[in-house]
């Protein structure tokens, strides 16, 4: 603190200094600034999918609010006649003419359109790679459920939000999509009709539906984004991040760069470059051309009606599923709409709860600051992989005419595969995937007893040829043989003393059996022990 | 020796004779140049057509029979190569047009003969001059973009067959396919959709998939709407950025040392 009560010539403070000294009489952030500036973070490239995600998320912020104002969502009719020749004298919602206004006449108003527009695809395609490599890691692990759950709420969100977003200019496409929405409402028994009423302010397509996405999409969902977004880096910040195993990395420690300067500059640069590049494709490549979809008319649609990627999946379950229904009573039960809408979230869910249902098999109530291998977990690597493999199933039925026209097949023949193939795609994935991690466990056992192929032919004096292995480096025979084994749960006290079988609660018969599946004999690979390793390079070599 | 040069005039006299009074007596018995096309193209017919839709047009197990179908139907079918087709299958795809037009309007001279149909459209029918983009664009969007696309790139039927992409159609053969319906397509006669309907989505169609229409957003990713945008974003959005990211975090300062 500067002092102008003695006598002394004084040394003038830096202008910088005396605005951190002002500030810090009135917001306390020198205890703040010192405690976290110099929080220390690990490298690697797959911590950075987060980032690429939240700055994706930056940037779409800032493009829309630029967005926000030249658009009218308003379903007003108009006719058009501005810049676009071949809609000239069309009738079209103010909404639709606002995006093509944007797009034709506002300065640099397709490039900012084109670069919220694809932000949001890479936003959402960052964030699945994300949640995935946290998945893979078992980063989700105890104190992590919670921004785990977070994470996954913002996945959520955001494809609803992206949805929100590309119905708004009320083009041909969109408005399919929000009939879509209203197709899957109307199949909810007994009370479809009366929340497709509520939603749309009557009977679709209405008047209100464009201005009630409007609030949500640029008032409501941001809102809680953003604040569910501060939740999840502060909790990043308050578990301090995790570390893949490596010498010198512990459970306790966190071995990495300091946040100022290095984190600073790093992220602040990488922040720049996914701007860039996200305004490199947004210069070079079309999104969403809405003047060729033309505005929305409920008699009007075109094929290659599908949905952004991220909700390709749910389009993948409407296409794929039979056209069951059920009538009765004078009413009908769209089974071939409703199933698909209810199966559409537990996709998400079975990937949202998973950590739940891991930490009650394993029984593990320690603290994860290490990440796993995704090899030495090889039940969960291959429920992943079943996962993903789902997921890409269903896209693959979203898109069905366009992989029948391109790659000249049958779209019959295709519905069918994904129809079957759902069921038996991810259980032959999960298998093999599970078989792979093994497989790589087996060439780390290897390694570590018989050191690395070198590739170096040595032939011996009486003629035999060999293979020069050599021995690992002790830093990399750590790496292979941190991690822990756990031994499968075993019920206890499943028989008496007398050897007669007690009464076992059915949860944790299941519990031991999916325990075994974990970590029993198939699970893992046993790492070679140390006293392995010295009998085998003690006599070798 | 002799022999044989008695026989080589021999025969140019009687080849150069049957030339010269040949066409005379034809042109004797019929000198309509209707009647003489009908006769070359039957010949035409014999040779390409009459293996699947019978020697007189009656049709067969392998092809339909073209009574009534007119002569715009094969200024269509065999002008875009798609007739003669080279194998059955779910639908008989575009090619190469090995006809010459002189050669086609005999057949449709001929096929006409079977029975009254759309004849080939005149020029002005088709001709986009004053042609109205915007209600073309909106009859386009009723009636064609469910099969179509919305730009005309095509799009996929039930079991193989599709709807083809009208990039690079001529005027003519999008308008001869509104009035005759080849294969998959609906018929849609003038009195369905008028010619001036049918002029006006002839010239958006054209306009929309013309090679230099103008792409204001940049490269048009085949305008096929989303999933190709998705494909994109992730190969060359988020692949790009991972590939930058490896390469940020691969310059830290332990991998320099």
């Amino acid at each position: 603190m500067s002092t102008t009560d003695n006598a002394k010539p004084v040394r003038k403070d830096p202008a910088a200094l005396k605005a951190a000294d002002w500030a810090d009489g009135r917001l306390g952030i020198y205890g703040l600034a010192k405690a976290n500036l110099r929080k220390i973070f690990p490298d690697h490239w797959s911590f950075m999918l987060g980032e690429i995600a939240m700055f994706s998320f930056i940037i779409v912020i800032l493009t829309g609010v630029y967005l926000t104002l030249f658009f009218n969502p308003s379903m007003g009719e108009v006719v058009y006649d501005g810049e676009y020749v071949p809609l000239q004298g069309v009738h079209m919602s103010e909404a639709y003419k606002s995006t093509l206004d944007i797009s034709f006449e506002v300065r640099g108003g397709l490039l900012i359109r084109q670069i919220h527009h694809w932000g949001a695809i890479v936003f959402v395609a960052a964030l699945v790679v994300h949640m995935m490599r946290v998945f893979f890691t078992g980063a989700f692990r105890k104190p992590r459920e919670i921004n785990w759950l977070v994470g996954w709420t913002l996945l959520f969100l955001a494809m609803f939000e992206g949805f929100l977003g590309y119905s708004l200019p009320d083009d041909l496409l969109s408005g399919t999509g929000v009939r879509f929405m209203e197709g899957a409402i109307l199949s909810t028994p007994l009370i479809g009709t009366y929340l497709s009423f509520f939603l749309y302010g009557g009977e679709f397509p209405g008047t209100d539906i464009i201005p009630r996405f409007y609030s949500i999409h640029i008032l409501l969902l941001p809102g809680i984004m953003v604040g569910l977004f501060v939740v999840h880096l502060f909790l990043v910040i308050y578990h301090k991040h995790t570390q893949y195993p490596g010498p010198g990395r512990t459970n306790s420690n966190v071995v990495g760069q300091p946040f100022m300067p290095v984190y600073m500059a790093k992220a602040g640069g990488f922040m720049f470059i996914v701007f860039g590049v996200i305004s490199i494709m947004a210069a070079i490549a079309t999104v969403n051309p809405i003047w060729a979809y033309g505005p929305y008319r409920p008699d009007h649609v075109s094929t290659d009606a599908q949905p952004d990627w991220y909700m390709g999946f749910a389009e993948g379950l409407i296409r794929v599923m039979p056209g069951w229904e059920i009538n009765a009573w004078g009413h009908t039960l769209a089974l071939g709409v409703f199933i698909p809408a209810m199966v559409f979230p537990l996709v998400l869910l079975a990937i949202g709860v998973y950590p739940f249902i891991e930490s009650w098999i394993t029984g593990d109530k320690r603290e994860h600051h290490l990440l796993d291998r995704p090899r030495n977990v090889p039940v969960r690597t291959g429920l992943g992989a079943a996962w993903i493999s789902l997921y890409i199933l269903l896209l693959i039925g979203g898109g069905n005419d366009l992989f029948a026209t391109h790659f000249h097949l049958s779209i019959n023949a295709i519905t069918w595969f994904i129809r079957i193939g759902i069921f038996v795609v991810p259980v032959l994935v999960f298998m093999a995937t599970k078989r792979i991690c093994l497989g790589l466990q087996r060439r780390d056992r290897d390694k570590v007893l018989h050191g690395r192929e070198t590739g170096v032919i040595k032939r011996l004096p009486h003629g035999e040829f060999i293979e020069v292995h050599e021995p690992l480096s002790q830093d990399r025979l750590y790496v292979l043989t941190q991690h822990e084994q756990p031994k499968p749960f075993k019920v206890e006290g499943a028989v008496d003393e007398n050897g007669v079988a007690r009464k076992v609660k059915l949860t944790d018969k299941l519990r031991a059996r999916l325990s075994r599946g974990y970590f029993g004999e198939g699970g893992q690979i046993p790492k070679p022990t140390a006293e392995e390793h010295a009998e085998i390079t003690s006599g070798h070599h | 020796m002799a022999a044989l040069v008695v026989l080589l005039f021999a025969l140019a006299a009687t080849g150069g004779l049957y030339a010269a009074l040949a066409p005379a007596e034809k042109a004797k018995a019929d000198s309509s140049s209707q009647s003489l096309a009908i006769e070359e193209g039957k010949k035409l017919y014999a040779v390409g057509c009459s293996s699947c839709h019978g020697t007189g047009g009656e049709g067969s197990s392998d092809g339909p029979p073209l009574t009534g179908v007119g002569a715009a139907a094969v200024d269509f079918q065999v002008g875009t190569g798609r007739m003669p087709a080279q194998q059955p299958g779910a639908q008989v795809p575009k090619k190469k047009n090995i006809y010459s037009q002189a050669e086609i309007d005999q057949l449709a001279a001929y096929i006409s003969t079977f029975g009254p149909g759309p004849s080939v459209p005149s020029e002005k029918s088709y001709d986009s001059k004053g042609a109205n983009l915007a209600n073309g664009g909106e009859l386009f969007r009723t009636n064609c973009a469910q099969c179509h696309n919305f730009n005309g790139q095509g799009g996929a039927l039930t079991d193989g067959k599709y709807a083809p992409s009208l990039e690079g159609s001529s005027a003519k053969h999008i308008y001869e396919a509104m009035l005759t319906g080849p294969q998959n397509m609906p018929v849609f006669p003038d009195t369905l959709l008028p010619e001036d309907d049918k002029r006006d989505i002839t010239a958006f169609v054209r306009n929309a998939t013309a090679s230099d229409s103008p792409n204001p957003g940049g490269l048009s990713l085949g305008r096929l709407g989303p999933v190709t945008e998705g494909l994109f974003g992730w190969i060359f959005g988020l692949g790009a950025l991972i590939a930058l990211a490896c390469w940020i975090a691969a310059r830290n300062a332990k991998a320099r040392s």
